[in-house]
């Protein structure tokens, strides 16, 4: 049946979009254990031709890898009566837990403002103030503030030539998922792009989820709150305890 | 070695959370404060968000505080009915203190408020502390082996109803005064989001005019429940309880906290109230500086919940 439709899609596809992705994940689940220090994902995919490949013009590829989307408040410290107070703040919807974007050549080179708007490539088409408080009117310096705090910490990430494009047709792009990823499901998006303009997406889900003992403390916490409070309180009652009765073997 | 943690969502070595630990624990041990001033900072230090940093370390102040209380046992440190009085005081304290803190919350900018009665409290304790034991440890090395007794006057404290005796403290006095001193510190405790050891200390040594080596014992006797308590109280309301993370400080902290009462009985009980001075003060100077100076960083990013 999915074949059918495959086949059926292919044939709909209008005249001029002669190109299409083909695209595969190295993995399409990813195991957070405890001893969990971040993972590796290639993507990687070819560009499929029903007619010889048109010449002279540029063929980019666009990658990106996103995490589950969630609000964030970012506020800013201010001098008040001499001391520095947190007064304004701005509330962000929609930013993704990490974003790592790949590309063959540097963003602006190859992707029209208007094509970002329409596929929401970029970082900037992705986040949404909701809500400001009243003396927070320069706004753009406060996601500028999330862009760079989330670079240093390594979850937001911009690499203009990561992805390698070899004869028109085969490309991969590699992505170091770090060890501070939160739970979900990462998007993988794919863009090709031809003299600037988007001709084919692609998107692919990986499921980043915790594992083994990671899982299991996670479940508990949440579904049975109140066992989890008294269990860490057992487990501080006995580690005391058991401290302390070593350590009274060990002055004999 | 890196270890990666369930609730916190972030992966830490594992070597550096023991150390964390210990640290705290020796702490702990030394002086009876349950070292939840400490661990909090340090965790958000290492990357740990601060709901999780609160609630963990609430949980393994108990840890610690237990290891540094059965150390203290052994030595008849503990005044149990002390403690008692202190803990259904405190217990009210704290239960007034959640209701201020919530209403305050209410009106906007708790933290600022939380840090600046931070600095003023800690200034006049650790001040106080400081200089008090400054001058009784010039006098014993002037006077030699003199004998100071001190708030052993009679005075209308004694005149008060409902008086116990309080046999490991050596004191017969009324339940009032510590059962007020224990709701003030649970007040404080309350709102500053801490366990109240580093306050409890000084005013079972000042105010209550306890012997310095009981002193220690009751603190921790007191603070494992008040932590006990808000551990629970968290990983209910909000989950943010890290088990994992909370091990591996455990771990670190009831070792330390064992080296720490055995240092602490090693040292005059002047010594130990000047030390724990210098602990306080340098905090307070921490907190202040972070408000007076200008931050490298001015913005911060937070998670907000549905609301």
């Amino acid at each position: 049946m999915k074949q059918i439709f495959l086949i059926l899609a292919v044939l709909a596809a209008p005249a001029f979009a002669s190109e299409k992705l083909v695209t595969g994940v190295s993995r399409d689940d990813v195991q957070i254990t405890a001893d969990f220090t971040g993972s590796d994902i290639l993507v990687y995919g070819a560009v499929l031709r029903d007619s010889p490949r048109p010449k002279g013009q540029s063929l980019d590829v666009i990658v990106t890898l996103e995490g589950p989307a969630t609000q964030v408040v970012v506020r800013r410290k201010e001098r008040w009566l001499g001391i520095w107070v947190n007064r304004n703040s701005v509330h962000l919807n929609d930013v993704p837990s990490y974003f790592s974007i790949a590309a063959t050549r540097p963003l602006p080179e190859i992707l029209t403002p208007e094509d970002d708007a329409q596929y929401n490539v970029s970082l900037d088409r992705r986040i949404l103030v909701t809500r400001m408080s009243a003396n927070a009117m320069d706004f753009p310096l406060y996601i500028q503030a999330l862009k760079r705090i989330r670079a240093e910490s390594g979850v937001f990430k911009i690499t203009p030539d990561a992805v390698r494009l070899s004869q028109d047709t085969l490309f991969r792009a590699d992505f170091a998922l770090p060890a501070n990823v939160t739970e979900g499901d990462f998007r993988v998006r794919l863009f090709l792009l031809r003299d600037g303009r988007v001709i084919d997406t692609t998107e692919q889900i990986i499921g980043v989820r915790k594992a083994g003992i990671e899982r299991q403390l996670a479940n508990l916490a949440q579904e049975k709150p109140f066992i989890y409070g008294v269990l860490s309180l057992i487990m501080a009652l006995v580690a005391g305890w058991g401290a302390s009765a070593v350590f009274r073997l060990f002055q004999r | 070695m890196q270890i990666y943690l369930p609730i916190a969502e972030i992966s830490v070595n594992v070597f550096v959370l023991l150390g964390l630990g210990g640290l705290v624990g020796f702490l702990s041990g030394m002086f009876g404060v349950g070292g939840g001033f400490l661990i909090t900072p340090l965790l958000l230090f290492i990357g740990v968000p601060s709901g999780i940093a609160v609630a963990t370390g609430a949980n393994q102040v108990v840890a610690s505080s237990i290891s540094g209380m059965l150390a203290q046992l052994r030595r008849k440190g503990v005044d149990f009915r002390m403690g008692t009085v202190l803990l259904v005081g405190g217990i009210l304290g704290s239960f007034i203190g959640v209701q201020v803190f919530a209403y305050m919350d209410g009106l906007g900018q708790v933290d600022i408020l939380v840090q600046v009665s931070y600095v003023i409290f800690l200034g006049f304790i650790g001040g106080m502390m400081f200089l008090e034991s400054a001058r009784a440890i010039l006098r014993n090395q002037r006077a030699g082996a003199h004998v100071v007794r001190r708030a052993h006057q009679h005075s209308w404290l004694h005149r008060l109803p409902l008086k116990v005796r309080f046999r490991t403290s050596g004191l017969y006095v009324s339940v009032l005064p510590p059962a007020f001193v224990g709701a003030f510190v649970g007040f404080l405790a309350a709102i500053m989001g801490v366990g109240g050891g580093f306050i409890l200390v000084p005013a079972m040594i000042y105010l209550l005019g306890m012997p310095t080596r009981v002193v220690v014992g009751t603190s921790l006797f007191q603070i494992i429940f008040v932590a006990g308590f808000t551990t629970v109280m968290h990983a209910i309301n909000s989950q943010t309880v890290d088990m994992m993370l909370a091990f591996v400080l455990i771990i670190g902290g009831v070792i330390g906290a064992q080296f720490g009462s055995r240092v602490s009985t090693r040292l005059k009980a002047e010594q130990l109230r000047i030390l724990l001075a210098l602990l306080v003060l340098a905090v307070c100077v921490k907190i202040a500086l972070d408000l007076l100076i200008m931050p490298p960083e001015l913005y911060s990013v937070t998670l907000s919940v549905l609301p």
